[in-house]
């Protein structure tokens, strides 16, 4: 190309760029929000600074729409749960009268394992780490006077996704609204749970059957609902470094993509409807180049490597959280700070719903007050520091290039590995190298070698190494979690099951399991049956229990 | 290389069973744990995920272990950890029981006072880690 358009637009030489007049009237054409796009001093602002490719074109490197932030803020998007499905849902509510604009679901340990919480693994774990599900019944209670039609709603479970999801699309559908209108996302993203999270059943070809299915479904019914969010959150907390965390994402996504190619499906139909979810960590710029070298891969290999010719198809829409594990138990109230620039790095890498953690969550699950004071963090961000108006305000800058391509070359060395793995398939090589210990191996190493430059003093981290003084206000207001939780939520199972009727649940199990046999059946119809007839979670999971068998990993330091 | 870090009975290493007890599977801390005791010349013998109180106390007797930590992320300490030390116990067993990870500050002395050796929390530098378990086996021998 001839010129490169780097100055704003009143720049006096004519633009004789195409993608900048592509851009132009992309931009034209969008709705944007009503607010001043100016300084606080009332300087004017333009739209975009730098060079082509613009935002919202191909490979989408600078965001993905033509206007960034100023068509529409991300969604914050605050994650909750805690205690019974009643606590959450009043935690739900306040978060949206507090101006929180989409629902995120936590569960707890036993439901995230698909236990119900009788069984004897949930002991002390019941409500714990989010929300206890056993039945369709606590589902109802969570989401109780919020109009599904009208909130969008994440739910962050794996092993068990397929159920929760069914019983999902049940409790709306007794309210009236149709499974079509419901929008909202499930992590449901196994491959990361070998690698990190570790919540696993089924060992990964049951498990990738079973999402397979599950994209199937979402793409034929339920058209607002993204089925898969490949999640990168979790490889990073373990301990990945930031290059490993986007690689190893973005490889389980060409992973899901492979699998969904065989099972005939249309890159272009599903490949719209899958998310990304990503963490924001205390490296300003290398998260900044982290999650602009995400959207230039994936669309890269969207289009290049799998045939997409669908735009949407191509982009890599993600959420962000901050870093959980930056946080420090010492001097608590300083990771409010540590949030901030990190929600501030995930607005400059452009991300499309954001969840700032509580200050207090290295010690606990959030209290009302450090869930508040995050939401406003964010907020502060999206209305006070004018980030939002300049849409990825930091393009063209040298470092801020270099940064992102240097992501992209380790990236691309990593899948150049895996795809070794799996003789040119990304599918098998991350089959295999869930298999030999490989991605474990490397995230335990990246954590070691952090852990032993803390500890040599070689890095400081403010309150724990260095600036310790000051300790000794540490707050101990936290959010406990009592015993009365897990007696009410027994109570609660032992009459549900009282109530049902038995030779119904028997007979929708006896279905679930006969459905797993038969890879051509899509298991989805079967579950929302058996979650209608208030068949337990744990039943379900062991009706597929028996056929897809369980997951043990390798003890590997 | 120091000798330290061996049981002052027998001069032997010290051994110790490292698991995560329960459905809990935030393995970052003890991965790590289970590297820094191996760098200071223990036997570290890391039993894995989802195990329970009896796989615990089976591995530890197989094992010979001089002592067991337990990792606990999950807020399931106050319940997890006293079922520990009753299982140890039941089987007989006198070696100190160390916990490590998301314990508030209140709850240690709780975990204490039912039998836990001691309590290491984030950010705890890798001598004071080597030196809990080191203090714990020499009190308990």
């Amino acid at each position: 190309m001839e010129t490169m358009v780097t100055g704003p637009a009143h720049d006096d030489s004519p633009s004789t760029n195409e993608a900048r007049d592509q851009w132009q009237a992309a931009y034209d054409s969008s709705r944007l929000r009503d607010v001043p796009f100016e300084t606080m001093s009332g300087v004017p602002l333009e739209p975009v600074h730098g060079a082509e490719p613009y935002p919202g074109q191909y490979p989408y490197t600078r965001g993905l729409f033509p206007a960034g932030y100023r068509s529409r803020l991300w969604t914050m998007r605050m994650f909750a749960g805690f205690g019974t499905a009643e606590d959450t849902n009043a935690r739900f509510k306040e978060l949206l009268r507090n101006g929180g604009t989409g629902l995120s679901t936590a569960f707890d340990m036993p439901t995230l394992m698909g236990r119900d919480s009788d069984s004897s693994w949930a002991l002390g774990e019941v409500g714990h780490c989010g929300v206890a599900i056993d039945t369709v019944s606590d589902m109802r209670d969570l989401f109780a006077g919020i109009d599904l039609a009208k909130v969008s709603t994440s739910m962050t479970i794996n092993g068990p996704a397929a159920i929760l999801m069914a019983m999902y699309v049940a409790v709306a559908e007794e309210t009236g609204v149709a499974r079509a209108d419901l929008a909202g996302t499930i992590q449901n993203d196994i491959l990361k749970e070998y690698q990190a999270q570790k919540e696993y059943i089924y060992p990964p070809r049951p498990s990738m059957r079973i999402i397979t299915d599950m994209v199937k479904f979402t793409t034929a019914e339920m058209p607002r609902w993204h089925p898969i969010s490949i999640s990168g959150y979790h490889i990073r907390e373990a301990g990945s470094t930031a290059a490993q965390e986007l690689a190893f994402t973005l490889a389980n996504g060409f992973a899901y993509v492979e699998a969904a190619l065989a099972a005939g499906e249309n890159i272009d139909e599903f490949g719209r409807r899958l998310s990304f979810f990503f963490n924001s960590h205390s490296d300003f710029f290398e998260e900044i180049g982290k999650f602009r070298a995400a959207r230039r891969i994936w669309a890269r290999w969207m289009k290049e490597r799998y045939g997409a010719t669908d735009e949407r198809a191509m982009m890599c829409r993600f959420h962000t959280q901050t870093a959980g594990v930056s946080l420090t138990a010492q001097q608590p109230e300083i990771n409010i700070a540590r949030v901030a620039t990190q929600a501030l790095a995930a607005a400059m890498g452009g991300t499309q719903s954001l969840h700032t953690d509580g200050f207090d969550e290295a010690m606990a699950l959030p209290t009302e007050k450090a869930a508040r004071i995050a939401l406003r963090t964010q907020q502060i961000v999206a209305h006070e520091t004018g980030v939002a108006a300049v849409a990825d305000p930091l393009g063209g800058a040298p470092f801020v290039e270099w940064m992102t391509d240097e992501m992209e070359r380790q990236a691309e060395e990593i899948f150049e590995h895996l795809e070794d793995l799996g003789n040119g398939s990304m599918l098998e090589g991350v089959y295999e190298a869930v298999e030999n210990g490989y991605f474990v191996g490397e995230i335990a190493d990246s954590a070691y070698r952090f852990e032993r430059e803390v500890n040599a003093g070689r890095r400081i981290i403010v309150g724990v190494n260095a600036f310790a003084e000051g300790a000794e206000d540490d707050v101990q207001n936290l959010l406990r979690i009592g015993h009365e939780t897990e007696d009410y939520q027994l109570k609660r199972l032992i009459t549900v099951k009282q109530d049902r009727n038995d030779e119904r649940v028997a007979a929708a199990l006896a279905r679930v399991t006969a459905d797993a046999e038969d890879s051509n059946t899509n298991l989805m119809p079967g579950l929302i049956e058996a979650v209608t007839a208030s068949a337990t979670e744990e039943e379900i999971v062991m009706a597929m229990e028996s056929v897809f068998g369980t997951y043990v990993e390798r003890a590997i330091v | 290389m120091s000798n330290q870090h061996t049981d002052t009975d027998t001069g032997a290493k010290v051994r110790i069973v490292l698991a995560k007890l329960g459905l809990d599977g935030h393995d970052r801390g003890i991965k790590i744990v289970a590297r820094i005791l191996r760098d200071a010349g223990m036997e570290v013998i890391y039993l894995g995920l989802r195990q329970t109180t009896d796989s615990i106390v089976a591995a530890a007797e197989e094992e010979d272990a001089d002592a067991i930590g337990l990792s606990m992320h999950n807020a399931g300490h106050l319940t997890l950890a006293p079922a520990m030390i009753e299982a140890l116990r039941t089987a007989d067993m006198d070696i100190p029981l160390i916990v490590g990870g998301i314990v508030p500050d209140m709850d240690v002395e709780t975990l204490t006072d039912a039998g836990v050796a001691a309590v290491l929390g984030p950010g705890a530098p890798a001598e004071e880690v080597v030196a809990a378990v080191t203090q714990a086996v020499a009190n308990s021998s």
